[in-house]
């Protein structure tokens, strides 16, 4: 898992080293306030986090489902996002600064719905009656999702920063 | 002989999932050589039309008019259809050959083998990333009849004018995104790759197999996963935002105020270069990528041969992590003419010379390892030779190339040609034949034929020289590359010598036919191969040829020693890295 992450890590940090160099002196990077639901959006990213968390330490079932809750509310609320956006006239090709907006927020997006697709299926195998607990399972799941997490914070700041 | 209960876990059933949908890494290596096969034929038949059309720029191409009624109307390529070829021609081949190949197929394989694992770690992510290199691979070769045709900015895609669309000419429509498309597949799959070869090596050793002790064709491709785990990891988001720029109409690659095919292009603010820092990121770590594995297969076999260890082991393995460390760091050397920072030129020009340090030493270790042996002349070893030859002969242009003045008479020449597809087309190719005549009895249980062998070697040999040794003249020359014909004054005289390089490259080509038929021939009618017909010591001659379902029939082996254990040492000629079958005389 944590192969996986250093990889993501990459990606978003070329992005990053993209976004800087594409800033950098181009008349066209128009600065816009971020929909303040982003704000609400990491609230309860968060708190998925500390919920699954503590669903890992007790390996509650309960606790991962309410984990897939919060993220598809999480996913939801960045939809809301995009909405808001696009109805101040912002949208993908408008400028520099959108683009890159959507594009490090939707990629963001794929990952969490990727992270939601491994809860699902750890619940599945916490489902079943026989056999051990999927404790290696959980565990990187709970460690991705961590890690969805501080890159969604990293990404905040560098849009509240930037655009 | 290890005591542990032998638990032979049950090969699947069914055709489907024996040998298409197969989770076994060994099905799923095989399936990547055999893409590599058919891809490396495509890219070389390609690389026939470009190179019939150099020489005769006027004689008609029988057939040609069909694949390409636009391009080639009446059999003639068009300067377009020139470069369209070219871009084919070289994104099949780094990608879907040179990658495919010596990493994710040989990988596959033999990786798991070599760490006495039964599988990889995880088998459906492996099966995952074949099938989606699969659909990478059609959806490329797909842009060869939409359209007007396949792409033609080159395997670099340098934009604006990979970014802009129909306007940039024939090809840059749907061609274009489809290339965009297949690459951001690529690495999606290559990326899936990395993680399970990183985490299998890691994870996956069996008892006794420490670090230290692992084979160097492992080593290898341990630290090639790393480098395409980062490299791979930039060049997906960079094909991203390229897609975005064609088909959403954003602006990341294409600047204000481009008129193309006079044309205002409705873009603003966007910065090409940022597309050649990005893709360069990756395509330099890529030449290595293609290459390292190369380096882990001629250090393992070679000493097989010479029957004496390896010189300077360790030395070895922290010149392959040096260079994976320093690959990341030269990138802007592709870039001397791109109007970045001169400054900048001399920063990349450093690193790119230090590289050549380890790269020289990995040489010289080779060349101290068959110093003084009673070498064994089969075919795999021929290769092996032949490999670092055409990898010294490629890499001394590096020397010049690496420094900027140099650079900017040579960057747009052959001799840049010449160079690149010695030192890491040719010299990667020589790793995939030494590999396959040395592991084709383990893998199909059948010897190849070394008398054929022995022919295709020195035929190709010969061949490569002829066809890229010319083309270091022709670029100090001032023979220009990417250009369809040479129609200039001064260009006219080197006509004669580009046609000898055609004709060696036909005969390249059908030599190939002799490994083909050897390939093809000893997979049905091969001698049976025995357990380790070379008499080598790693992992995987310690099990049947070919090995069973979950490789070691349930007992894993316990591993007692490196893989470097030829020629006296401890008395006996080689000692197996598993104790099972270590000769009792050892002890």
């Amino acid at each position: 898992m944590w192969i996986a992450i250093a990889a993501i890590s990459m990606t978003f940090a070329a992005l990053t080293s993209a976004m800087v160099v594409r800033g950098s002196a181009a008349p066209d990077w128009r600065h816009f306030r971020l929909p303040p639901i982003l704000y609400f959006n990491t609230v309860v990213l968060l708190a998925s986090s500390a919920v699954l968390e503590a669903g890992r330490r007790r390996i509650a079932a309960h606790l991962v489902r309410a984990t897939l809750g919060l993220g598809l509310l999480f996913v939801a609320g960045q939809v809301v996002a995009w909405r808001q956006l696009a109805a101040q006239g912002l949208f993908l090709a408008t400028s520099a600064s959108s683009a890159f907006f959507y594009v490090l927020t939707a990629l963001h997006g794929l990952h969490v719905l990727g992270g939601l697709g491994g809860l699902g299926y750890v619940l599945r195998r916490l489902g079943r009656l026989a056999g051990p607990a999927p404790v290696t399972a959980l565990g990187a799941a709970t460690l991705y999702w961590h890690f969805m997490d501080g890159l969604w914070l990293y990404l905040l700041a560098l849009l509240a920063l930037r655009v | 002989m290890s005591q542990t209960q032998a638990h032979h876990h049950a090969p699947p059933k069914g055709f489907l999932r024996t040998h298409v949908f197969s989770l076994d890494h060994k099905v799923i290596g095989k399936q990547y050589l055999d893409l590599a096969l058919v891809a490396v034929c495509t890219g070389m038949v390609l690389s026939w039309l470009m190179r019939l059309h150099l020489a005769w720029p006027e004689t008609p191409i029988p057939g040609l008019e069909k694949l390409s009624p636009n391009g080639a109307a009446g059999g003639v390529i068009t300067p377009e259809y020139y470069l369209s070829l070219m871009t084919m021609h070289g994104t099949i081949m780094v990608f879907f050959v040179l990658t495919t190949a010596p990493f994710a197929g040989f990988g596959n394989y033999f990786l798991p083998i070599q760490v006495g694992a039964e599988d990889m770690a995880f088998p459906r992510i492996n099966m995952t990333s074949f099938w989606v290199t699969l659909v990478a691979f059609l959806v490329l070769v797909a842009a060869f009849f939409v359209g007007d045709g396949p792409p033609l900015s080159g395997w670099t895609a340098y934009a604006p004018l990979s970014a802009v669309g129909k306007d940039a000419g024939p090809g840059q429509g749907v061609g274009q995104t489809l290339w965009a498309v297949s690459i951001t597949l690529f690495c999606v799959a290559q990326l899936l790759g990395a993680l399970n070869f990183i985490t299998t090596t890691l994870d996956l050793r069996t008892k006794g197999m420490s670090l230290a002790r692992m084979p160097y064709s492992t080593w290898a491709w341990f630290i090639t996963s790393v480098i395409g785990l980062i490299a791979f990891a930039v060049l997906m988001p960079a094909c991203i935002l390229l897609i975005l720029d064609r088909v959403a109409g954003t602006s990341f690659f294409i600047p204000a105020g481009l008129v193309i095919s006079d044309r205002l292009q409705p873009h603003a603010g966007g910065s090409p270069l940022l597309w050649q820092h990005l893709f360069w990121f990756f395509g330099h770590p890529e030449v290595y990528i293609a290459i390292l594995p190369g380096f882990g297969i001629i250090s393992h076999i070679l000493p097989v041969f010479a029957r004496k260890p390896l010189l300077g082991p360790r030395v070895m393995i922290a010149c392959l992590v040096a260079i994976a460390f320093l690959s990341y760091t030269v990138w802007g050397h592709h870039m001397f003419l791109s109007g970045m920072n001169p400054f900048s030129a001399t920063l990349f020009s450093v690193p790119t010379l230090v590289i050549t340090i380890p790269a020289t030493i990995v040489t010289l270790l080779w060349i101290g390892t068959i110093y003084g042996a009673k070498l064994r002349f089969t075919t795999p070893a021929l290769f092996c030779l032949g490999f670092v030859s055409v990898f010294v002969s490629g890499g001394i242009s590096g020397f010049f190339l690496a420094q900027p003045s140099i650079d900017t008479y040579l960057h747009g020449t052959y001799f840049v040609v010449g160079h690149f597809h010695f030192v890491m087309g040719v010299a990667a190719m020589f790793g995939i034949f030494a590999a396959t005549y040395f592991w084709a009895p383990k893998m199909f249980g059948r010897m190849m034929s070394e008398t054929l062998g022995k022919w295709h070697f020195w035929l190709t040999f010969i061949g490569v020289y002829c066809v890229f040794m010319p083309m270091h003249y022709l670029g100090l020359a001032g023979n220009v590359r990417r250009y369809s014909a040479f129609t200039d004054d001064y260009l006219k005289p080197m006509i004669p010598l580009h046609r000898f390089i055609t004709i060696a490259a036909l005969f390249t080509g059908a030599a190939q036919l002799i490994f083909l038929f050897n390939l093809i021939r000893s997979r049905f009618r091969g001698p049976k191969a025995p357990d380790n017909p070379w008499e080598a010591t790693s992992l995987e001659w310690s099990t049947t040829s070919p090995p069973p379902f979950d490789n070691f029939g349930g007992r894993p082996p316990i591993v007692e020693r490196g893989p470097n254990e030829y020629g006296g040492a401890r008395g006996a000629d080689y000692l197996m890295q598993a104790a099972a079958a270590a000769p009792a005389s050892a002890r």
